[in-house]
């Protein structure tokens, strides 16, 4: 419990500094005082979390702390480490330490997420961090579409979170137990049941909701065109990674025995059938419907819900191939979508970033961000030598080796491959635009054309991220070989 | 030999150079990659000379990279590679010297091109079906860049995206098919690997349905860069949209990546898919070479002409591949060098000493100037390089195709007939173009009384003359031309020893099943 306890008492230092010191002061200054003590809250709890070490299930099995926990715990730190960096650089906020203190406590429900191993930590987990992601996206109070953003992710989430407690209820009610262990063992030596079903299903509404993938992705778009960018990032990163960590422990070490088979075209029925419906629709609706996008992050939306069919594609294949390759993906995935927000945050700092048409002739204002949006980008389309293409790979590679091309699995991931394809497309138009198209200003003072100054730790940030999709990219194992 | 993978790495060291010195200074940006260029070049060369034909890959460096997965990273060379490297390093430098009038953002472009190298480099380098994939894909994506930013201005983004989404679909098909086959080679007991050779010898356990469909898979997904009929249509509008240098690449070197794919992964690898798609694979290629040059017959742009005479000449190169025998094969990669080189001096010509002096490829403009007198060195160059390409004696395209002959008829008479048909379709077009475009019946005088919009007396004379690089680059190309055309048995000695490793001979017994 040590990262959660250093982030949650570093939210509550924040807010008493901001009390005691803060009246007086210009927000700027503020908000820097409040982002140094959330870093330094969100460094002690990667030190935490490290040094917590492998020790197996704790707390009366409340928790485990495996491989899996530590490695999420770890990435959703990185993750939100460069979150609070890019919005201490670039955020305009009026409440800079209350923004800064909830980053970190849904930051502490994404690391208690990494650990839960019991239906209800797991489902105070996850609220913790939704109720923090809820007031994130709605934080700007300027912008109407901020809050529309906010309702939106409410509601949806609200409406998740009621079909995963009525899953876990009647889970509870089948088995007579919320650890995952039992209800595993339970499962194995029962016949499955439709009730059984019903509850899987409600429990899946809920992970679908959370990764984002079709047909319960309505809310991302809104979300992400128009929360804070922040608050976007972390919701489409660090959120992600902790969500789908949650998930993949809740459905093979407890739900395991009702996981069917995908592996062959005439496999047992089981959750996993349902998976792999969610990772088609994501993979279609997603890619096919990004290529019409003209907003930016619309567009990385639907990207999101492209790449959501992956990572189930991984969750299926999680079982067989265990949960390295799944972590690799959304980790890195994690990365490139961080970065790629983080550039839209410097963006906005100078000019407005919201159609793709608005990066037109970064490479004149910024080579840094030119460059750092590339690697993002082309990790995202899967690439070589970068981190996005070896999590395809390593993802694909799992599925098929599952039945080969003899069942849903394998079809799953050729359809997957082919898709990446179509994605290229849209990954270019962004990238055309920033590295083609010459900028177009109606007047010489149009902010379009002004170069755009990166400030220091943004840019530090930036290429940190770059740096670690080439490095991971290049040397996958330094992930793999935790698992 | 061991030296071989510096090319790789001197191409990347000298994008991220070019990146960084052309910021400041654009001569400094072209001297870096003229350099690196050149090095990579001496060291294809130099490897070259000391080069002692073994049937087989020699190993240059083998080092576990994913061991998760059974991935390492294995580069090797043998005859085949290193005709190709050779092509490589030669076709680098001449493009560096005929991209030296580029003055818009220098540093980005020698960036992209020599990243582009660096990955051609890099695939004909591998041995690891993984690494060669890797950097098939680094070799893709500069391409749209390229092409989008210093193309011709109206076609540049359409074709730039038709191009790298044809290649990117065809290497998913690639991909797929080598996760495809790494599972089937688990599930038949194998441990998990993607060197070509453990693959190859986990295919021999594929029942025959896997092999076709792998085979179909991979082979089509290298075809589509090697710019197979029906999936060549990115390769007139690409080479036409595309700056000088990265049209001499794209044809000279980057169609010969799929060529090459298609030799060492998927014939070696799915010999009984070989036997089962042979006769569509030539009836695709024999299609190409009439339908791409019956095209080029017929083209008002002088660029098409040449884009489509590409393709036309690389249906050669997959017939020879198609009749999978070593006479074929031999003649396939030589006739890929042969095409890499004169591709290089056609594009250069036209889309370099031409267009940017005349600003148009319209033939119907060309043949109102009498250009054999105003650019009498491009006018010679273009009448070499169209004799090379009608497979004229003394030139490369002459042993190549007459190898490619010999063996399809051992194959197959007909298919031989056939392609024969298709040299006569490649001297109709090739004559068309050097007539019209240089040799245009209005006299001198006439053009400049008629005082036209193209042709207005002032700039008639001030036709900037032919470079020094320009005229450098031409006589390497020509020399190589000149030097395979008299003597083949260079590339013979290497490529035929290659066919004879136990690796290749299995693609070549499929062709025989």
């Amino acid at each position: 419990m040590v990262p959660e306890a250093a982030l949650v008492i570093g939210a509550l230092f924040v807010l008493t500094l901001d009390l005691a010191f803060g009246r007086r002061r210009s927000l700027e200054s503020r908000l820097y005082l409040a982002v140094i003590t959330g870093t330094a809250a969100v460094v002690a709890a990667m030190y935490g979390a490290f040094s917590s070490g492998l020790a197996g299930s704790v707390f009366g099995g409340a928790l485990i702390l495996d491989e899996l926990t530590m490695a999420t715990r770890l990435g959703v730190l990185v993750l939100a480490w460069i979150t609070l960096t890019l919005a201490g650089s670039t955020a305009r906020l009026r409440h800079p330490a209350e923004f800064v203190a909830i980053v970190l406590f849904a930051t502490a429900g994404f690391t208690l997420m990494a650990a839960a191993q019991q239906l209800l930590v797991a489902f105070v987990a996850l609220e913790l961090a939704s109720l923090s992601l809820y007031i994130l996206a709605g934080f700007d109070k300027s912008k109407p579409e901020s809050a529309e953003a906010a309702l939106k992710y409410f509601l949806f989430g609200g409406m998740s979170a009621a079909f995963l407690l009525f899953g876990f209820s009647l889970i509870y009610g089948l088995t007579g137990s919320i650890e995952l262990h039992e209800i595993s063992a339970h499962l194995a030596g029962h016949p499955p049941t439709p009730l059984l079903s019903v509850a899987l299903v409600m429990v899946l509404v809920a992970f679908g909701f959370k990764a984002a993938a079709a047909p319960f992705h309505l809310w991302a778009p809104d979300v992400y065109e128009g929360a804070p960018v922040s608050s976007a990032a972390l919701i489409a990163s660090a959120s992600k990674l902790a969500g789908l960590t949650l998930f993949v422990r809740l459905l093979w070490p407890g739900f395991g025995p009702g996981a069917g088979n995908v592996s062959t075209a005439a496999g047992a029925p089981g959750w996993l059938a349902i998976v792999a419906c969610l990772s088609a629709a994501s993979l279609l609706l997603g890619n096919l419907a990004a290529l019409a996008q003209s907003n930016l992050r619309r567009l990385l939306a639907y990207s999101a819900i492209a790449h959501a069919g992956v990572m189930l594609l991984g969750v299926i294949a999680a079982g067989d191939a265990g949960n390295g390759p799944l972590f690799y993906y959304v980790f890195t995935y994690g990365i490139a979508t961080v970065g790629a927000f983080g550039v839209i945050a410097v963006i906005e700092r100078t000019s407005p970033c919201q159609r793709i048409t608005d990066l037109a002739g970064l490479y004149r204002r910024s080579p840094l961000l030119t460059g750092c949006l590339a690697i993002y980008i082309l990790s995202l389309a899967g690439i070589p030598p970068l981190a996005g293409f070896f999590g395809k790979f390593t993802v694909f590679a799992a599925a098929l080796n599952l039945g080969g091309v003899a069942g849903p699995a394998g079809w799953l991931a050729i359809l997957a491959i082919f898709l990446s394809a179509v994605a290229l497309y849209y990954y270019l138009v962004i990238l055309k635009q920033a590295l083609v198209v010459a900028p177009t200003a109606v007047t010489s003072s149009d902010p379009v054309t002004n170069p755009i100054t990166v400030p220091a730790d943004a840019a530090i940030v930036l290429v940190f991220a770059a740096l670690i999709l080439v490095v991971l990219g290049l040397f996958p194992s330094f992930v793999l070989r935790i698992f | 030999m061991n030296a071989l993978p510096l090319t790789i790495y001197v191409s990347f060291a000298g994008a991220l150079l070019a990146l960084a010195a052309g910021t400041r200074s654009h001569a400094a940006a072209r001297w870096i990659a003229l350099v690196s260029a050149l090095t990579s070049f001496a060291l294809t060369l130099l490897a070259a000379s000391s080069f002692a034909p073994s049937p087989g890959l020699q190993t240059i460096i083998d080092l576990p990279w994913i061991a998760e997965l059974g991935i390492r990273y294995h580069l090797a060379a043998d005859g085949i590679s290193l005709t190709l490297l050779v092509l490589t390093g030669l076709a680098a430098t001449v493009g560096v010297l005929f991209s030296w009038n580029i003055e818009h953002r220098v540093g980005e472009f020698f960036a992209l091109y020599l990243t582009l190298i660096g990955g051609v480099f890099g695939v004909f380098l591998s041995a690891d079906a993984f690494t060669m994939f890797v950097f098939y894909e680094i070799a893709i994506v500069p391409k749209y860049f390229l092409i989008a930013n210093w193309g011709s201005p109206v076609t540049r983004e359409h074709a730039a995206m038709k191009l790298v989404l044809y290649s990117f679909a065809g290497s998913a098909l690639v991909l797929a098919g080598l996760l495809w086959a790494n599972a089937a080679a688990v599930a038949h007991g194998s441990v998990s690997s993607f060197s070509l050779n453990d693959l190859a010898a986990a295919a021999t356990h594929f029942s025959r349905g896997e092999q076709i469909g792998l085979f179909a898979l991979v082979f089509t997904g290298f075809a589509v860069l090697a710019g197979m009929f029906p999936f060549h249509t990115w390769a007139p509008t690409g080479h036409v949209a595309a700056p000088t240098a990265a049209s001499m690449l794209l044809a000279g070197v980057v169609m010969k990546l799929g060529a090459y794919g298609c030799l060492r992964v998927a014939m070696p690898l799915f010999p009984v898919g070989l036997a089962f798609w042979q006769p569509t694979i030539a009836a695709l290629a024999i299609i190409g070479i009439f339908y791409a040059g019956f095209i080029a017959l017929v083209q008002d742009d002088f660029k098409f002409v040449i884009g489509y005479s590409s393709v036309s000449h690389m249906g050669f190169v997959l017939l020879g591949l198609a009749a999978a025998n070593a006479t074929a094969v031999a003649g396939a990669v030589l006739q890929m060098f042969s095409h890499g080189v004169i591709a290089g001096l056609l594009f250069a010509v036209v889309g370099r000493m031409v267009y940017e002096r005349t600003h148009t490829r319209q033939l119907a403009d060309l043949r109102q100037l009498p250009l054999h007198r105003l650019l009498p060195f491009a006018a010679l160059t273009f009448v070499l390089a169209g004799l090379a390409s009608m497979g004229m004696p003394g030139f490369s395209g002459f042993p190549a195709e007459l190898t490619i002959l010999i063996g399809v008829w051992k194959t197959s008479p007909v298919w031989a007939l056939f392609a024969g048909g298709g040299i006569l379709v490649a001297a109709a077009f090739t004559l068309r173009a050097i007539q019209v475009s240089f040799f245009g019946s209005i006299p001198l005088s006439r053009v400049v009384a008629s005082g036209s919009e193209l042709t207005h007396a002032g700039s008639l004379h001030h036709y900037e003359s032919i470079t020094l690089a320009e005229k450098v680059g031409t006589a390497l190309l020509l020399a190589a031309t000149v030097y395979i055309g008299l003597k083949p048995d260079v590339l013979l000695d290497w490529i035929i020893p290659a066919l004879q490793s136990p690796f290749m001979q299995a693609a070549l017994k499929g062709g025989s099943l």
